[in-house]
């Protein structure tokens, strides 16, 4: 019984990916070739800077485990989780605790919703850091990929910006201290560095202009950057040529340029 | 003939007059295309289906643990109560240890911009691309700048009192004096530390002791920085 149902659906699923409406969204056939399958990735505005072909050992888990597509999805979940936030929470002093806490009890979800922002922010963090260290321990720092390193390392301030930032807006004890003890850093900068610590908190101390400034970084600008410096490494994973996938051990001696010492 | 540009900005477009260098041959190639790329597929389905079911492994997981754990809510804030100790964000408290031993210009900015300087220079300041083993050639002469590093770092770590990041770096340094004394081809669970360049000692051991102080700063440490056990009562 399963069976014919599994055929029908099938069937309708295949009628449907043939109609003038899907064309018209998709812009292609059905990918069943490999020019719609091509069609399939640079067809389209979200996909188009991913490579449309792929070498088949890079995508084996060890060469990446991933690190890469799980922090990009870690945002995207950060994104969603966050604008949904974004409707109970009022970056005021101290309406800001407030909605912490009509999330917890007033909210339906309200605290899962938090939980799920929160432990995907602590989760990108850790993703990205490891990210990183994996790809410098497979190299993937080498010619031509030198520059969408650079472009790692602002992703990896950019990332810990937005998770400062972040730990303000519930204006608890925690966040306060946390913050305070961060921005008290900067006054260690030589010259001005009361001035750039005012600049950022919009006074000398945490107070309510250092809320809505954190609150404005946070929700807009921050995430708006890092979108961008996001899709420009993406696109630069392409352009170089796709993963730097190490060889196996038993090549893995390197090609040496020095000499050993018994051959001199 | 085309009419003349309104805004004229000096650069002709005509390639007959204007000859440009359309191809540049040079000696070497460059690292994609060289070794053997291997079978290649196409990235829809095949990179698009691994990504999803890396989503579906990744969403499971975040909601099974948003289910079972809170996020922290305190009291309101209050500037005049001064929690002891005041943390910043677990991925900071490295920092914070750092500030610890030494004087705030230096913990504060002078480490974090040296980190980011030497992050970003990684890929540029590779003189090593082939990945020579660090001790492969000229061993007796790296030994001994090796050992005299390790030396001065050790004596200047304990000299600011700095055990927490002084630990991580002996043992690393421990391990690559073990790799020394590996002899070629040792298949023992630690024999592939010969194998590893400079970079691979320099980033091992910046990550031990970033993990490290991390570490220390997340769960040892109590009211006045002091030292505490994370299962003793630090009720104080
Ligand atoms: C928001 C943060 C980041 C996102 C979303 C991200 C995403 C990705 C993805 C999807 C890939 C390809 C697949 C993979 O390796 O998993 C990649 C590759 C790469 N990433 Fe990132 N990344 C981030 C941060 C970083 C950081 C902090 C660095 C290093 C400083 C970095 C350096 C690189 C390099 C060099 C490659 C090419 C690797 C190779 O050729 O093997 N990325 N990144």
């Amino acid at each position: 019984m399963t069976e014919s149902r599994h055929e029908s659906l099938h069937e309708a699923m295949e009628r449907i990916r043939g109609t003038r409406v899907w064309k018209s969204i998709f812009r292609r056939e059905p990918a069943r070739t490999n020019r719609t399958r091509s069609l399939a990735i640079f067809g389209n505005l979200l996909f188009h800077f991913l490579p449309v072909k792929v070498r088949e050992k890079s995508l084996r888990v060890r060469v990446s485990y991933y690190l890469g597509s799980i922090s990009f999805l870690l945002f995207i979940v950060l994104t969603v989780t966050g604008i949904l936030l974004m409707f109970y929470y009022h970056p005021a002093v101290p309406q800001a605790y407030r909605d912490m806490k009509d999330l917890r009890f007033v909210v339906t979800s309200g605290l899962f919703l938090r939980n799920l922002h929160r432990i995907a922010a602590h989760l990108m963090v850790i993703a990205v850091f490891w990210h990183m260290f994996h790809v410098f321990y497979r190299g993937g720092y080498k010619p031509p990929h030198e520059f969408n390193w650079v472009v790692g390392v602002i992703l990896l301030m950019l990332t810990l910006f937005l998770s400062y930032t972040g730990y303000l807006l519930p204006w608890d004890q925690l966040s306060y201290w946390a913050v305070t003890v961060g921005s008290n850093i900067i006054k260690a900068m030589p010259f001005f560095g009361d001035k750039i610590r005012f600049l950022v908190l919009g006074g000398n101390t945490v107070g309510e202009n250092a809320l809505l400034r954190f609150y404005v970084l946070h929700v807009v600008v921050l995430p708006l950057i890092a979108g961008v410096f996001i899709a420009i490494h993406f696109w630069r994973v392409q352009k170089d040529g796709g993963l730097t996938v190490p060889e196996e051990p038993a090549s893995v001696e390197p090609s040496l340029s020095g000499k050993p010492d018994s051959e001199k | 003939m085309t009419e003349k540009n309104k805004i004229d900005t000096g650069f002709s477009s005509d390639v007959r007059k204007d000859p440009r260098r359309v191809v540049f041959v040079t000696r070497k190639t460059s690292a994609k295309v060289t070794g053997d790329p291997g079978p290649q597929v196409m990235a829809y389905p095949h990179l698009m289906l691994r990504e999803a079911i890396a989503f579906q492994v990744l969403m499971i997981a975040l909601v099974a643990v948003a289910l079972l754990w809170d996020a922290p809510l305190e009291q309101l804030a209050n500037p005049l109560l001064t929690p002891n100790p005041a943390k910043a964000p677990w991925y900071f408290l490295g920092l914070q240890e750092l500030l610890h031993y030494f004087p705030p210009f230096v913990a504060g900015i002078v480490i974090p911009t040296l980190v980011v300087v030497a992050l970003v220079v990684i890929p540029y300041f590779n003189v090593n691309v082939q990945g020579e083993p660090l001790w492969y050639a000229n061993r007796p002469r790296r030994l001994r700048i090796f050992l005299a590093l390790l030396t001065v770092l050790t004596i200047s770590l304990a000299y600011f009192d700095a055990w927490t990041v002084l630990v991580p770096t002996v043992v690393v340094g421990a391990m690559a004096l073990y790799a020394y004394t590996l002899k070629p081809g040792a298949t023992t669970p630690l024999g592939p530390l010969q194998r590893r360049p400079i970079s691979w000692w320099v980033m091992t051991w910046f990550i031990l002791v970033a993990v490290v102080l991390t570490g220390v700063g997340t769960f040892f440490r109590g009211p006045g920085w002091a030292w505490v056990w994370p299962w003793g009562s630090h009720a104080g």
